[in-house]
């Protein structure tokens, strides 16, 4: 139980974040907070957030441990096309859905390990080798897709981003199971600590005997696996397999939120709950951006923004400086 | 030794062969040639195949080529710039008849077209303008009037509500491109006119499925229940996403919400023949098979065709939307 406080308590700055933004979406909708029963799932703007959120939630989950072996992945967004034109590709064939659902995820793995492969046995700095499958990929998407938006009506398929359980969208259910499983992956077993030590010190971490290669392996192999579910909520979400635009700048948006979770990308220690919550904080604010009804080329200005804000904030230069600013101010409302 | 002479020996005497076919088929093709609207080569650069509509324009470009026996020279640039001069350079050098070039930028042309002209081949623009100063270094441009689609679109859903009071919300393509800004304005210009419609929001869908229904389902949860009467798009794919999220908010689509939206592509037609779409402004990918035509009356008689050649952006309804469909279905 204290654990669980503990890790409240350090999360702190994230959850302050989220309840700011949920607050912007109050003040930009009423009603926003209302949750309704309807047909034995929940409605309402936080399912709305989660739901929206939840392609980046997984991608945050599968780059926090990437980022914390101070590497990163750039080519999540493209493994999402990937995965999602498979499993159309797979059920337009003919392929059963259980399938085809398989074959997204093992493709989402084959991607995952050839990054590994790149990184942890050829020796390529993570930017470089992921940045190969960015570029590459979606070629290979298209390939699959022959350059349509492949579309399908397997409803199956289509219910991993519309179908209900336990009163939850089910991209929610998937985005908090996989949050669940990788945290207890890396903090109930010494994994994460590996994981850390990597990003902190290879070459020590390695001469205290830990497996560095099979570790940084590992964790690409496992964002790749997290890419995959992410393509296929986004691919079953608009009921085709769309190459040119499924996840597209989405590893940007993975990276941010793992940055807003408290991750440095100098590696080191990371946080599973706190890089879902950055996710989360991300997308509440876009979702209040398309609601507030403002020009559309304010969108991106207000990201950007918010953005700044929220990372100055968090810059550990910055609270000296802000301390010395509330100080100086204080003084001259004192001598006033 | 004979291993690495063998392949050279074998490409040269098949080059001879190839020279004395060129030369024998040269003298058939001089014997029987009557004009020179047969056997015109013509190159073309195209963007690249990012869309199911710029694949619909390639595929239609070379038809229309084998229709009237034009060998085209295609390339496809893979969205770069440099891509394009190059193989606009490589036209010149085979000495085509006329050139196509469908421009993924528009500046930055000055120099190559310059180059074209000064070898005296003709160059059509397809499916989008430049910036130049000098228009010379064209022969035409053959692409659509942006702004009259978004003007279709309007005086479709005027003529369609009457005097009915209607909302309208209105999912944009990607901020800052001429298109958008374009479609937008002619929208604009043809609901002014009726005062019983009113334009209450407007957010970017990126061109795109996803965001198009992300952008909808912000719409239905911001307007009150009930209250949007149409949603215009300024492309079928933004719609197609919309139209879903209209039918998980529990709203049928084309009848408690009509939509109307731009470009004609094959599963907007189904949308219509299945009842959940009320009409598409098509942006008509046969523009090569146009600039053929334009060409070839050119090449007889000499008279240069007008600057910029619009193509129709024609209405399509429900009605003819099962027929329309199976006609695209393996063109797109």
């Amino acid at each position: 139980m204290s654990a669980v406080i503990q890790r409240l308590k350090a999360a702190r700055p994230q959850l302050a974040l989220l309840a700011l933004a949920l607050l912007v979406n109050v003040f930009v909708a009423p009603g926003f907070l209302d949750l309704r029963m309807q047909d034995g799932r929940l409605f309402g703007g936080l399912i709305d957030i989660l739901n929206r959120g939840a392609p980046v939630m997984l991608l945050a989950v599968g780059m926090a441990p990437v980022i914390a072996t101070r590497g990163i992945d750039l080519s999540v967004g493209v493994i999402m096309a990937i995965a999602g034109a498979v499993a159309a590709a797979g059920v337009n064939a003919g392929l059963a859905w259980p399938l085809a659902i398989l074959a997204a995820l093992a493709t989402g793995l084959v991607c995952g390990l050839w990054n590994g492969l790149l990184v942890a046995v050829f020796r390529l700095q993570p930017i470089v080798a992921t940045l190969i499958l960015m570029v590459a990929g979606r070629g290979v998407a298209q390939l699959i897709t022959e350059g349509r938006i492949l579309t399908f009506t397997e409803p199956h398929l289509i219910a991993v981003a519309g179908g209900t359980l336990a009163a939850l969208p089910l991209p929610v259910v998937l985005a908090l199971l996989a949050a669940g499983l990788t945290g207890l992956l890396v903090r109930a077993t010494a994994l994460g600590l590996f994981v850390e030590a990597v990003g902190t010190n290879p070459r020590s971490s390695r001469l205290a005997g830990v497996h560095t290669g099979l570790v940084l392996g590992a964790v690409y192999v496992w964002s790749g696996l997290m890419a995959a579910l992410a393509g296929l909520i986004a691919t079953a979400d608009i009921k085709g397999a769309d190459a040119n635009n499924a996840g597209l700048w989405l590893e940007l948006d993975a990276i941010l939120a793992v940055v807003i979770g408290g991750t440095s990308l100098y590696g080191g220690r990371f946080s599973i709950g706190r890089s879902v919550l950055g996710a989360l904080v991300l997308q509440a604010m876009r979702t209040a951006i398309l609601r507030a009804g403002l020009p559309p080329e304010l969108n991106l200005v207000l990201m950007a923004l918010v953005v700044a804000a929220v990372l100055t904030q968090q810059s550990p230069a910055f609270q000296p400086l802000a301390a010395r600013l509330m100080a100086r101010l204080k003084n001259k409302e004192a001598r006033v | 030794m004979d291993m690495k002479t063998l392949p050279r020996r074998r490409t040269l005497s098949r080059r001879i062969l190839g020279i004395g076919a060129a030369v024998f088929l040269g003298g058939l093709a001089a014997g029987c040639d009557s004009g020179d609207k047969k056997g015109l080569t013509v190159g073309f650069s195209q963007i690249g195949s990012e869309s199911g509509w710029r694949a619909a324009e390639t595929k239609l470009a070379r038809q229309g080529a084998e229709q009237r026996g034009i060998t085209l020279k295609f390339s496809d640039a893979q969205q770069r710039q440099e891509n394009q001069i190059k193989a606009v350079r490589s036209f010149i050098a085979q000495g085509v008849d006329a050139i196509l070039l469908a421009p993924v930028v528009s500046s930055g042309w000055d120099e190559v077209l310059g180059e074209a002209k000064a070898a005296n081949i003709p160059v059509i623009l397809l499916d989008r303008q430049i910036d130049t100063p000098n228009v010379d270094l064209y022969l035409t441009a053959v692409t659509s009037d942006t702004i009259e689609e978004g003007r279709v679109a309007g005086r479709w859903l005027a003529g369609k509500v009457q005097g009915r009071d209607c909302r309208i919300v209105e999912i944009q393509g990607t901020v800052g491109a001429s298109l958008v800004a374009n479609r937008k304005k002619g929208f604009e210009e043809a609901i002014a006119t009726a005062p019983n419609l009113h334009l209450v929001r407007t957010q970017s869908g990126e061109f795109t499925r996803a965001k198009g229904k992300e952008v909808m389902e912000g719409f239905l949860k911001a307007e009150a229940p009930g209250s949007i009467c149409a949603v215009y798009a300024h492309n079928d794919d933004m719609m197609i996403g919309a139209i879903q999220a209209i039918k998980e908010a529990g709203l049928k689509p084309g009848t408690d919400i009509l939509t109307v939206s731009i470009d004609g592509v094959p599963d907007i037609f189904k949308a219509m023949a299945d009842g959940d779409a009320n009409a598409t402004v098509e942006l008509a990918p046969d523009m090569a098979p146009r600039a053929y035509d334009i060409l070839l009356a050119y090449r007889k008689d000499h008279a240069p065709p007008p600057k910029w050649v619009q193509t129709p952006s024609k209405l399509y309804e429900p009605d003819t939307a099962a027929a329309e469909y199976a006609r695209r279905k393996d063109l797109y």
